[in-house]
């Protein structure tokens, strides 16, 4: 499994507690669209992620971020 | 020719909102005019004999017999206004005196007098942190701490609130070499809950990042020289630069930055907002230098107002409002309501019974909560604080919030 297969494995597993409207995923799917997060759960969310993978996505990322193939990119590249 | 896109349909939600709001009859909480002011404490609103719950104005000093006869001399003596700024022809003495007494107030050696608080936060925090700079701060900072962030294009890193776990997480996983500027707020001035200085100062410490503190709603009640609450916590020789303002317990309007940094007088010719913007009327200046003088003695009164926002808090709790701490952390208290039309209905009934309290809302606010923020004034009486409890009272059961 690639890297980034890997990635987007742990990052949708991340997403599923907080997919309250259980959207199907796909690189796609937008985090203020679809899924409907305010910035509160946004907030949680990104901790969780950092936590999971000992990164910092800065807020300066997370502002270009708005879908989850931005996402598991923005950690893949982070993660070196 | 191609029609306009009008810039401003952006806010049509907000517009909407605001006007489902007022079509149910109840009073603007944003659009309030204060006819008249008779004392730190009183008021009139619409007409009516009002209360004061909701100005910040802790120390009380807008009306100090002192302090108005200093802003007057300054006014015949100066002018109306300087017509510049800092580093052209807008510093006069009053300028200078004002950072003196801030020196004297805070025992450091340098000291930088901004046009505002918001100015302050703006200009320290834009010229110290460039692009290739790492700012971590609270995720409930105020906007000028955001907006100072915004302005100097750093890269900007957030924390859960009051969080050092989440802090020290965030410092480990940046790069060792990348400088980096931890903002904290003394009192945070929606909740009105005060910060770990103590566990998060060290934090710092320990992964070598500069340290700002902003001291806004704590300087002049916090503190056993009313330093704020780095002086309580133990830690102001710690933080490199401490932020605040004169337009709350100092009782004018203006901001300012102290510091012990040796190099910290290059600020005054790297800050944009220093710079580019008019300095204070030498009457504002005047005021806010003999406010700032009476503050260190004010034992006191910090003591009268700790008295006030304990009586304030237990009384609130005892009568069932829902607040932000739980206990009296600083001369805030803020009660939490349902949602914004709870909210107004409650701060209405509170105003036509005479009393002022500040509503907020978000993005203000944190979690998306509506608040009645109260602040108290060290010229507040026992009696006006029983006035208030049964203000309280009568609203929250006429709205149904109790």
């Amino acid at each position: 499994m690639s890297g980034n297969e890997a990635t987007a494995d742990k990052v949708k597993a991340l997403i599923d507690p907080f997919n309250k409207k259980g959207v199907t995923l796909s690189n796609d799917t937008t985090f203020a669209g679809d899924l409907e997060w305010d910035s509160l759960t946004v907030m949680d969310f990104v901790a969780e992620v950092e936590d999971e993978f000992d990164i910092v996505i800065t807020m300066n990322m997370q502002a270009e971020i708005e879908n989850v193939g931005q996402l598991i990119e923005a950690v893949d590249s982070l993660n070196g | 020719m191609a029609e306009n896109k009008d810039l401003l349909s952006k806010f049509d939600p907000l517009i909407q909102e605001r006007e489902t709001l007022l079509s149910t009859g109840v009073m603007d909480p944003y659009a309030i005019v204060m006819d008249e002011v008779k004392s730190p404490t009183e008021a009139i609103c619409n007409g009516r004999e009002t209360i004061l719950l909701g100005t910040y104005n802790y120390m009380g000093m807008t009306f100090d017999g002192d302090v108005l006869q200093a802003g007057k001399d300054a006014l015949d003596n100066f002018g109306a206004g300087t017509t510049g700024s800092r580093v052209l022809n807008g510093t006069y003495q009053g300028h200078k005196e004002c950072e003196d007494a801030l020196k004297e107030f805070y025992a450091m050696d340098h000291a930088m007098v901004f046009s505002t608080g918001y100015l302050a936060n703006l200009g320290i925090i834009s010229a110290l942190a460039g692009k290739d700079d790492y700012i971590i701060l609270d995720i409930d900072s105020h906007a000028s701490i955001y907006d100072g962030c915004a302005m100097g294009n750093a890269q900007i890193v957030a924390f859960k609130h009051n969080d050092s776990e989440a802090l020290e997480k965030r410092l480990r996983r940046l790069p060792e070499e990348a400088g980096k500027l931890v903002i904290l707020e003394g009192v945070y001035s929606m909740m009105g809950d005060i910060a770990p200085l103590k566990e998060m100062v060290a934090i710092c410490k320990k992964y070598g990042a500069m340290i700002l503190v902003d001291e806004a709603h704590s300087m002049g009640f916090i503190g056993e020289n009313g330093r704020g609450v780095c002086e309580e916590a133990g830690v102001i020789d710690d933080v490199d630069f401490i932020i605040g303002t004169f337009s709350k317990s100092v009782g004018t309007v203006g901001g300012f930055c102290v510091s012990n940094h040796p190099k910290f007088e290059i600020m005054r010719l790297v800050s944009r907002p220093y710079i580019f913007t008019a300095s204070l009327p030498p009457s504002v200046v005047a005021t806010a230098a003999t406010s700032i003088r009476k503050l260190m003695h004010s034992g006191n009164k910090r003591a009268h107002l700790w008295e006030n926002s304990k009586t304030l808090h237990k009384g609130l709790r005892d009568l069932g409002f829902n607040l932000g701490t739980p206990e009296a952390q600083s001369g805030i208290i803020a009660v939490i309501v349902e949602d914004m039309m709870q909210g107004a209905m409650l701060w209405q009934a509170l105003l036509k019974n005479g009393l002022y309290v500040n509503l907020a809302r978000p993005p203000a606010t944190p979690q998306g909560m509506t608040l009645l923020r109260c602040s108290l004034c060290a010229e507040h009486t026992v009696e006006q604080v029983q006035k208030i409890l049964g203000m309280f009272e009568a609203a929250g059961k006429e709205v149904g919030v109790i």
